[in-house]
């Protein structure tokens, strides 16, 4: 059953992602006074995006065309060590939250490749924006980690999540800072407003897009995918490992509809936040990226000391 | 005597003989005379004999001869290494030779026997890829100079790992050092060449000092002058700080710790580049031996300042070495300054360990020091086959200038497939052997828990925190390398009509250390188990539990704690990916056509469009800015007189090491201002000196009395 629900899980990334891009779409539309698409219109997109033609451009080699697969593929293994509606995943022993973070640096890496195969301005501009904000967003990830990991003493996700579930509503500094530079690394690492902006393509601010310009077809559609589940991935590990309540601990039906549900609305609450923070903000001119994110890496390093002076103590 | 140790002394022969046979390269005259006394009744054997001294086969063969030897060095040390890994006992023996009463201690033991694997490995893949690579020299230079001292250099090191005496031990380091001072002097024609040589001769021979001055007090103290001896020793608090001092400073340089690195990004990429191979990929391990040997091993105890002090200099170098990289355009100076970040990062989990031990947390400064052994095997292979990458490039296009480099991934398909692992492994992403030992680290440096001081308790995630800073930017720095050099559109005529290496040595040169990054990467445990064993021979330490689930797990402190698997890792990817790759390609597929790429209407995509390896990197410099030393010049042409129009740009950056401009220029400075003092006392006139004598006379007859 505990490996049933190591597969199905991350099916139901694959499933919900679209979804939930599309939802905040929605929220984000009617906060702007302007009319929704459909809650299905990323789905709509990916279908049209499957039955196009795929065009390779004339200088792209075997990275433009293994990228999508790799990155699509990283991005799925990082899904399946995520618990989503329970937790006691089997998958996380096979790697811990470090490894999740290697996946999203090894996606990220052949995403860059991808972008300078080609040989166009955009992807190395792409490609050098992107690796700049990640080495500057990675770190700060790697120690909200480390917080968690110093609390929870252990790295193994599900683990971890449970540790915060037993240990009911406490609230522990070094988790408020944390969490904060979690949601700041999220937006800059899934390419919101106010580092990157999902909707332009506006040549010289784009960052992402800059990146996978030259994709079509089918492999644009798995590109995007990946994007989508990333997201999701981001929200689901805000979510489950600082309020992981009424995720399921067991097996039985009515425990994994309770964590179905669960799932859902935070999700639902998350990107009511995110569209807010998205509506209410502006994008960010390229070098002030740094100070947002060495905000972020402070308040991750600040979560940490405040663990180890506060939390930590020897009777 | 033992079969290991035999093995390794046979090793060393062999890199000596390597030596003596490159010497006999140039020398074609006096081996036919040689062999003519030898064979001279044996007129079968003389057409052989006469085939092997033609001119040319003589010097094919006198090419390939040399490495072969080197090669067999390599495979025996590898063969020592692996003996030791799995269990064989530590030997001991003395050779009769030096000085009389002080004859050559040698002793193999398993750190030792580790660090044979760790040269040996490099030297096989050195061995495979030199006889092609040296081909370029044959007419130009003297190959029987490189091969002279590549084999002294060689022998070097493996008697480093073999001294069990001061005496010996300084003999085999200078031996190494001198050695390889040639070898970077080898293209002295260039002005460079000269100057990184002598820098790194003065260093070398610095260190060489700091680390007798160390062996000087911990000998003062103990009864001899063998490491036996040296062991028992008691020191007070005060003099073994001080001899951790000097083989921190005499280790350190030599490895290439900052702020004493300087001559390493002068020195490596000035060599040769299966040299620069051997000694990013190998030398600095040799230091790294040292300093573990000389702390872990000789002194009596360690302290926890010392430890901090390490992992203090270890994230400096760290963080330093790679933001330096990443603004390097030579391709060579790049991979020199990611070596100085790597020994950062080995000498960061050194340190940990100091910290660890020194408090008495054994289990977890064993497994600190696992993860810095584990990080030195690995940088040895994916620095070798980095630096036999520049040298394919270099071998086939004469480029070093990434500015120059592009699309050779359309050229050379083979090589950039190979130079790719080196980048992943370097990047340290999973599943391969880079992200192992960055994994273990983590997981070590996630044990400050147990620590009783609040401040080191900080102090220890903190340094992880630059860990993390690191190895972020160390991927930036390398998908920048390979994004620059072969994607993209050729930057230069040269590089577009480069051609594959047809070469198979030395293609199996640069495939040899690829295959072992990801072997390593999928499974490390047999060699974690080995290096437990090293780590139980060194310390005591008995770390139980890194191995216990089985071959496909790593569980450095309980499965509850942390785990990881590798192996499972690679095995869900491949699914991963076959279930991507079903989707795009096999079910229901699209034809696929082949187009021009948005060049954004300009007609034609050129590759001075592209982003150029200066403008990757251009926003990480202008937000490190303070660290580097930054040159830049923009000049602009205008084709009016008002200067609106804007027809030709032409930017320039340099972004030096500030140590070089703040630190080594000043005391470069004053050594000379000192010595044009002291100069004036020598004024070449003979009453002069004999005034000087006489003055020194009188003195010494006022002592003495």
């Amino acid at each position: 059953m505990a490996w049933l629900m190591a597969i199905g899980q991350p099916l139901l990334f694959i499933l919900i992602a679209p979804l939930l891009t599309g939802w905040i779409k929605f929220v984000k539309c009617r906060l702007q006074n302007r009319k929704a698409p459909s809650l299905l219109q990323p789905y709509r997109d990916l279908r049209k995006l499957w039955v196009k033609e795929t065009i390779l451009p004339e200088t792209a080699s075997w990275i433009f065309s293994a990228a999508p697969v790799i990155v699509f593929a990283a991005i799925l293994l990082a899904a399946a060590i995520v618990p989503l509606v329970a937790v006691n995943l089997p998958t996380a022993r096979i790697a811990d939250v470090f490894v999740m973070v290697g996946f999203f640096a090894l996606a990220r890496t052949f995403l860059v490749l991808a972008g300078m195969d080609i040989g166009t301005a955009f992807g190395g501009m792409g490609a050098s924006r992107e690796m700049t904000i990640s080495s500057m967003a990675e770190p700060a990830m790697l120690m909200v980690v480390f917080t968690l990991a110093m609390s929870a003493q252990t790295t193994n996700l599900s683990l971890a999540m449970q540790y915060v579930l037993d240990s009911g509503l406490v609230l522990r500094p070094s988790f408020v800072f944390a969490l904060a530079a979690l949601m700041l690394v999220a937006i800059a690492e899934t390419g919101r407003i106010p580092i990157d902006n999902p909707a332009t393509h506006l040549e010289l601010t784009m960052i992402h897009e800059a990146m996978i310009l030259e994709y079509s077809g089918r492999s644009l559609a798995l590109m995007e995918w990946a994007s989508q589940i990333k997201l999701m991935l981001y929200g689901v590990l805000i979510a489950n490992m600082f309020f992981p309540w009424h995720i399921a601990t067991d097996f039985s039906l009515e425990a994994l509809a309770e964590g179905l549900l669960a799932i859902v609305l935070k999700l639902a609450a998350l990107s009511v936040l995110l569209a807010f923070s998205e509506t209410l903000l502006a994008k960010m001119r390229i070098f002030r990226v740094q100070e947002f994110l060495s905000f972020a890496y402070l308040l991750s390093v600040l979560g940490m000391l405040s663990h180890i002076i506060l939390e930590v103590y020897y009777g | 005597m033992p079969m290991t140790l035999f093995f390794a002394l046979l090793s060393v022969l062999m890199a000596l003989l390597s030596a003596v046979s490159s010497w006999a390269y140039s020398r074609r005259a006096l081996v036919e005379y040689l062999l003519n006394r030898i064979f001279a009744f044996d007129s079968s054997r003389l057409v052989k004999v006469a085939l092997f001294l033609e001119p040319d086969y003589y010097a094919r063969a006198m090419r390939i001869v040399p490495f072969c030897l080197l090669g067999v060095s390599g495979a025996l040390a590898v063969l020592t290494g692996l003996l030791q890994l799995l269990g064989a006992d530590s030997a001991a023996m003395i050779l009769p030779f030096g000085l009389p009463g002080l004859s050559w201690h040698v002793r193999l033991d398993a750190l030792s026997g580790f660090f044979f694997l760790v040269l040996g490995m490099p030297l096989i893949a050195v061995s495979l890829f030199g006889p092609g690579y040296v081909r370029e020299f044959e007419h130009k230079k003297s190959l029987a100079v490189l091969g002279f001292f590549t084999g002294l250099f060689v022998a070097g090191m493996e008697m480093v790992l073999l001294a069990d005496d001061t005496f010996f031990f300084m003999i085999a380091w200078e031996l190494m050092s001198v050695a390889s001072y040639f070898l970077v002097a080898f293209q002295h024609e260039q002005p460079e060449s000269r100057r990184a040589s002598f820098l790194y001769l003065l260093m070398a021979e610095i260190g060489a000092l700091c680390i007798i001055l160390g062996f000087g007090v911990l000998v003062t103290f103990a009864e001899g002058f063998s490491f036996g001896h040296i062991r028992g020793v008691a020191l007070t608090p005060l003099w073994a700080s001080v001899a951790f001092a000097l083989g921190l400073a005499g280790f350190g340089m030599k490895a290439g710790l900052m702020p004493l690195h300087a001559w390493l990004p002068e020195a490596h990429p000035a060599a040769p580049s299966h040299i620069s191979a051997l000694m990013s990929g190998v030398m600095l391990k040799i230091a790294v031996y040292g300093f573990i040997r000389y702390s872990f091993d000789l002194l009596p105890q360690v302290y926890w300042q010392w430890g901090v002090i390490v992992m203090a200099l270890g994230a400096v170098s760290a963080v330093l070495g790679i933001l330096y990289a990443l603004q390097q355009q030579q391709l060579k100076r790049l991979l020199a300054y990611s070596s100085v970040e790597n020994i950062g990062i080995i000498f960061l989990s050194i340190g940990l360990a100091l910290v660890f031990f020194s408090t008495g947390q054994s289990q977890s400064g064993a497994l600190a020091l696992l993860a810095a052994l584990l990080h030195s095997f690995n940088h040895a292979q994916f620095k070798t086959l980095l630096f036999l990458g520049a040298g394919a490039i270099l071998h086939q296009t004469h480029e070093t200038s990434l500015e120059k480099m592009g699309g050779l991934i359309r050229r050379m398909p083979k090589t950039a497939a190979l130079f790719l692992a080196g980048t992943l492994s370097i990047a340290s992403l999973p599943p391969l052997n880079g992200f192992v030992s960055e994994w273990l680290t983590f997981q070590a440096a996630l044990q400050a828990n147990q620590l009783q001081s609040g401040v080191l308790r900080s102090f220890v995630p903190t340094a992880a925190a630059m860990l993390a800073l690191t190895g972020a930017l160390s991927a930036a720095c390398f998908v920048k390398v390979y994004g620059i050099a072969f994607l993209g559109l050729p930057r230069s005529p040269h590089i577009a009509h480069a051609r594959e290496l047809t070469d198979r040595g030395m293609l199996a040169g640069l495939a040899l250390p690829a295959a072992l990054c990801i072997v390593v990467g999928i499974f490390p445990v047999p060699l974690i188990d080995g290096l437990r064993r090293v780590i139980e021979n060194l310390t005591g330490a008995v770390l139980a539990n890194i191995t216990a689930a089985g071959w496909l797990w790593l569980t450095p402190a309980g499965a509850e704690t942390a785990s990881y698997s590798p192996g499972l890792v690679l095995a869900a990817f491949l699914a991963a990916g076959a279930l991507g790759y079903v989707l795009l390609y096999r079910i229901r597929a699209v034809e696929s056509r082949r187009a021009e790429p948005w060049d954004c209407g300009y007609g034609g995509l050129n590759a001075g469009m592209q982003y150029t390896s200066g403008a990757f990197s251009m926003p990480i410099r202008r937000i490190f800015d303070p660290v580097y030393d930054l040159r830049e010049t923009l000049n602009q042409e205008t084709g009016d007189s008002a200067g609106w129009r804007v027809t030709a740009i032409r930017y320039q950056f340099q972004a030096d090491d500030k140590f070089v401009r703040f630190l080594y220029t000043p005391i470069g400075r004053s050594v000379t201002q000192s010595a044009y003092r002291l100069g004036r006392i020598q004024t070449g006139s003979i009453r002069t000196y004999l005034a000087y004598s006489f003055a020194t006379l009188l003195f010494l007859l006022w002592v003495v009395s």
